[in-house]
């Protein structure tokens, strides 16, 4: 029990009872974002995006494996999300928690749905295709992991080549082309603090927070959602909060 | 693997309307150990849940001095599905599920009635056919309120979401497999709050309102076989003389 965290909660409560937040922005603005491509040469793709003070690096790696033996004509797709111990302080080394492994299940059901990868073209013979990793890496824990997160992997896999591959060998270093991609995928996160919804919730806002709702999309389809924490949401607000990722969701577009 | 088709004159493979649910079947306190517990099938799923507490809360620093916590554990049998053999206990996508879970429980139960214990919920699926973590939660909020844990309403759920072009309830396995969005759903009849949300596959607004709409309508009736199924029970304990004493007619309720 974290003491400073409920004088916290209270002090974000009372400026939001007064139509306000801590940072005195909009309740539907983002903090600003910086979409930095290609962060890490040599990886296949990268970026790193800071999200206020948010920094959440992806990084996507390519390598041969084995198909699903449901999917025998289709590539890999495999994302994994690190809260490193540096990011926070409340992050500590270990197995991962079930909170890296929602943000890492819900990037991923994103780039998935929106078939941002084109995973029938990452095949390359019966029992041999290319497998996509997906490595979400936070850096600096200011909230809103999810939204830095899916950012950050679409705009990664914008930048990401797909190395050589010769006589049944990956040639490191050497590239034949980018990967072949369909629609970005997007997410936008709303927290619920008592009754109204705030757009890109802080650090300190999400320890106020009753529930958290992600809605991901394309520049015309919901791709994936997910609800957090423990109060509810009615229709309307769901209908309300839908229409508001799609607009949301094309600022961020324009980013990647 | 061919794509076959899911719809075939509005009908189902199993010959299911759009918006009818599978057979369900809720049967209350059904283990003797455990304070709270329910049977659930659902379709061919086959899930068992089980409540143990308001306990003492071990590990310790778990403990919260203001409330109880709320514990969730959703696996799936390593033989309950017709695929090849799973692993047993948690993997990444049961810890999703169970951290899901634990968030619609921890609105609903009163858990500030019982500081520094811990409630835990079991919830395993014996045999799988789409749909399990809203199968799940079904016989879990049952065996809550077989536990005589207090809540602010018996959770109901369903899944909704879209087949051959059309949306429609609760999926079965080919379906889920080949549909093209599933959206698991649970809410609070009492209060009209969606409580669990996830969704993938690809959707416009519209389709997405209409799922919550049936997810709305078809859930009642998932909401009325768990009130039958602890009405059962309590009939049942009642007949053995273990039932608590019913409250005096125009009692209060009082804290």
């Amino acid at each position: 029990m974290e003491i400073l965290d409920e004088v916290k909660k209270d002090f974000v409560k009372d400026i939001m009872r007064k139509g306000k937040r801590p940072d005195e922005r909009g309740f539907e603005e983002y903090r600003p974002i910086v979409v930095e491509k290609g962060a890490i040469p040599a990886a296949e793709g990268s970026a790193r995006v800071h999200l206020g003070q948010t920094q959440v690096l992806v990084g996507v790696k390519m390598g041969i494996g084995t198909p699903f033996a449901d999917r025998p004509e289709e590539g890999v797709l495999s994302t994994n999300a690190e809260l490193l111990p540096m990011a926070s302080p409340t992050f500590e080394p270990g197995p991962p928690s079930p909170e890296s492994i929602e943000i890492a299940r819900v990037v991923d059901r994103g780039i998935r749905s929106a078939n941002t990868i084109d995973l029938k073209s990452l095949f390359i013979e019966e029992g041999k295709v290319w497998m996509t990793f997906v490595d979400v890496y936070v850096l600096d824990h200011d909230g809103n992991l999810i939204d830095a997160a899916a950012l950050a992997a679409a705009a990664a896999l914008r930048t990401a080549r797909q190395p050589k591959y010769e006589d049944g060998k990956v040639i490191h270093g050497e590239y034949s082309g980018p990967l072949k991609l369909g629609d970005d995928c997007v997410a936008c996160t709303f927290a619920k603090i008592d009754s109204t919804n705030i757009l890109d919730p802080s650090f300190d806002e999400e320890k106020a927070m009753d529930a958290r709702l992600t809605i991901a999309t394309t520049a015309d389809r919901i791709a994936a959602m997910q609800k957090g924490g423990s109060g509810g949401y009615t229709r309307d607000e769901i209908s309300q909060l839908a229409d508001m990722a799609f607009r949301k969701g094309a600022e961020l577009r324009s980013l990647i | 693997m061919e794509k076959m088709q899911l719809i075939v004159n509005g009908k189902r493979m199993d010959g299911r309307g759009l918006t009818d649910l599978r057979p369900l079947k809720i049967k209350a306190g059904v283990l003797n150990k455990a304070d709270g517990s329910a049977y659930v099938e659902w379709g061919n799923n086959k899930v068992l849940a089980a409540v143990y507490g308001p306990r003492e809360c071990i590990p310790r620093h778990d403990v919260n001095p203001y409330h109880a916590v709320v514990r969730c554990r959703y696996t799936m049998a390593p033989f309950c599905s017709m695929e090849e053999h799973g692993r047993s206990g948690p993997n990444r996508r049961s810890t999703e599920i169970s951290k899901v879970i634990r968030e619609v429980f921890e609105n609903v139960v009163l858990a500030e009635h019982f500081p520094k214990t811990a409630i835990d919920v079991y919830m395993e699926v014996l045999q799988s056919d789409g749909g399990t973590r809203i199968a799940a939660l079904t016989a879990a909020a049952v065996a809550l309120a077989d536990a005589g844990i207090p809540m602010k309403d018996i959770v109901c759920g369903v899944a909704v979401g879209k087949i051959d072009g059309q949306i429609a309830a609760d999926f079965g396995k080919y379906e889920d497999n080949f549909g093209e969005s599933d959206i698991p759903v649970a809410l609070s009849q009492r209060t009209g709050e969606v409580l669990l949300l996830q969704m993938d596959g690809l959707l416009t607004k519209d389709e997405l309102m209409k799922a919550l709409d049936i997810a709305f309508e078809a859930s009642k009736q998932v909401s009325e076989l768990q009130i039958r199924a602890l009405k059962e029970r309590y009939a049942e304990k009642e007949a053995k003389g273990i039932a608590p004493a019913r409250p005096a007619e125009g009692a209060q309720w009082q804290q």
